[in-house]
């Protein structure tokens, strides 16, 4: 349960991180969620063998990280976690694709080894993209910015409360789980019977809270819309931000600048 | 304004599976006071809190708020003018940051932005949790998630304040200032509570509820110097009014 509760921990961090004050943090949160989506778009619409496509891109994440005062070994971290997932949907692809692409001599790359470093960067570009989304804006920020770009309402709740007990709920498992475990000798509580009646508590409970909290909000006037407080401005600086990458981006996606740049370095010596 | 300003009368609530949990309560508070309801787990003072602003019907009797009796058609104004706090802060702060929770109620009202905005800045300074604003609940300590649950009720201006265990869970110091806010509080109270000690301090009227009954209602400190009554109501005298521990400890019998 000390994992839940790192998470538990980790996830105040981001907020910390988002607390921030640089210039990118400043930037309002409409105009990074839509720069971050355009990114992910242009980074996953690569052909499966890119590699060297797919190296300009990493400038994004590395100018984020830098002006947005980001801890890199940390985002590297995070990304580790999750890297199982990606690690999994590429890994058969080297047994799969044995068509030789490449000869160094002796050693054969074949295509399916490509595709796999394909999969493996384009990963981390995307998930590095969303946990830099996270940590230069905070979650409040990002649903604001889906509820103005017409995301049905209805989802963008959901992920407010989500975010709001998602911290109560996984206290309140971790309690359940202690009080399992103190009371545990040689494993003879931890058995299936016993977990799924733990599963139905927490449930019960969560029904209850929830029933609370619906109370608390109809003592307070709610009639089925919740109304948040809009603080959002765009200004100038968000229109150059959003407009400045997406140029980026499509010169990056277009243009195959490490081809450009070998061909220059090659041109030096004839 | 009526001079009574809550006026509960032989109020019953069953319980869906048919146990009684209020059993024919009759009271009324007047304008300004402070009336602390004190009882045994399971005496029914939840249950009764929660028919003053008509979140749970009783299965007979009535409650008047005021100039309303409390019918659907009056349950919203008697919402604005009863202010609920509930006795986990968790769950009364439900929005992302303070500032959105504070806000939650008067924008139900339908106040304009700028009025919401300075409502929940004087709500805020009156609990003293300005600094608080831009903060998300999960982030606040036991002492802070009350003084701004306390600060949301506020907000809608409520000419009364119904709360059930204030002091619940709080260090004795943030007790303490808990205590000193609320006596500067100049609104109707009603407060469900086992801290007699606060009871005393805050209240000068008690009602005692035992078993969905009320079994006294008179001055606070005429209610707890009957031992009496406070032993059969499964409560005891508040500390302060039980002497120096040391002086007067009780011989081992």
């Amino acid at each position: 349960m000390a994992k839940i509760h790192h998470a538990f921990f980790d996830v105040s961090y981001f907020e910390t991180l988002a607390g921030q004050n640089t210039p990118v943090h400043l930037v309002d949160p409409r105009a990074k969620v839509l720069t971050t989506l355009l990114f992910i778009l242009m980074v996953v619409s690569f052909d499966k063998y890119a590699i060297s496509g797919l190296l300009p891109f990493f400038v994004f994440p590395a100018v984020m990280i830098t002006i947005g005062d980001l801890p890199l070994s940390y985002l590297l971290k995070k990304l580790f976690l999750v890297a199982p997932f990606a690690f999994f949907i590429g890994i058969f692809n080297p047994f799969l694709d044995k068509q030789t692409v490449l000869q160094f001599g002796a050693f054969a790359i074949t295509g399916g080894w490509i595709s796999f470093t394909s999969i493996l960067l384009r990963f981390t570009l995307t998930v590095g993209a969303a946990l830099i989304l996270i940590a230069t804006t905070g979650f409040r920020e990002i649903c604001l910015a889906l509820e103005k770009f017409k995301i049905p309402r209805i989802f963008v709740l959901q992920l407010l409360f989500l975010y709001r007990y998602i911290f109560i709920l996984i206290e309140e498992a971790s309690r359940l789980v202690r009080a399992r475990r103190l009371r545990t000798f040689n494993g003879r509580g931890m058995t299936i019977h016993v977990a799924s009646s733990l599963i139905g508590h927490l449930l019960l409970r969560t029904i209850n809270r929830a029933r609370r909290i619906h109370l608390a909000m109809l003592c307070r006037g709610f009639d089925g819309e919740i109304r948040l407080m809009r603080d959002l401005k765009i200004q100038k600086g968000d229109y150059l931000f959003a407009g400045g990458w997406l140029l980026a981006f499509l010169i990056m996606r277009f243009i195959d600048i490490p081809a450009l740049f070998g061909d220059l370095v090659m041109g030096l010596y004839p | 304004m009526s001079h009574h300003i809550v006026e509960v009368n032989d109020l019953r609530y069953n319980y869906p599976d048919g146990t009684e949990a209020i059993n024919g309560l009759s009271f009324t508070i007047k304008h300004g006071e402070s009336v602390a309801l004190v009882g045994a787990n399971g005496a029914g003072k939840s249950t009764l809190l929660l028919h003053l602003n008509g979140s749970l019907a009783p299965s007979s009797g009535s409650v008047r708020i005021g100039e309303y009796p409390l019918t659907p058609e009056t349950l919203n104004s008697v919402r604005r003018t009863v202010g609920m706090v509930f006795q986990d802060p968790d769950d009364q702060l439900f929005m992302p940051t303070v500032r959105d929770d504070v806000a939650f109620g008067p924008l139900n009202l339908g106040l304009p932005v700028n009025e919401v905005d300075e409502k929940v800045i004087t709500a805020l300074q009156t609990v003293d949790a300005l600094h608080l604003k831009n903060r998300p609940p999960y982030r606040l300590s036991g002492g802070e998630k009350r003084a701004v649950a306390i600060a949301t009720v506020l907000a809608m201006s409520p000419d009364i304040l119904v709360m059930d265990e204030p002091t619940a869970n709080l260090d004795p110091k943030t007790r303490r200032t808990l205590i000193r806010l609320l006596s500067s509080f100049t609104h109707t109270k009603i407060i469900a509570t086992h801290d007699l000690d606060m009871a005393l301090e805050l209240c000068h009227r008690t009602i005692v509820i035992h078993r969905g009954r009320i079994t006294a209602d008179g001055l606070t400190s005429d209610i707890f110097s009957n031992d009496q009554l406070l032993l059969e109501s499964h409560l005891e005298r508040p500390l302060s009014m039980q002497g120096c521990p040391i002086c007067n400890r009780k011989k081992p019998k």
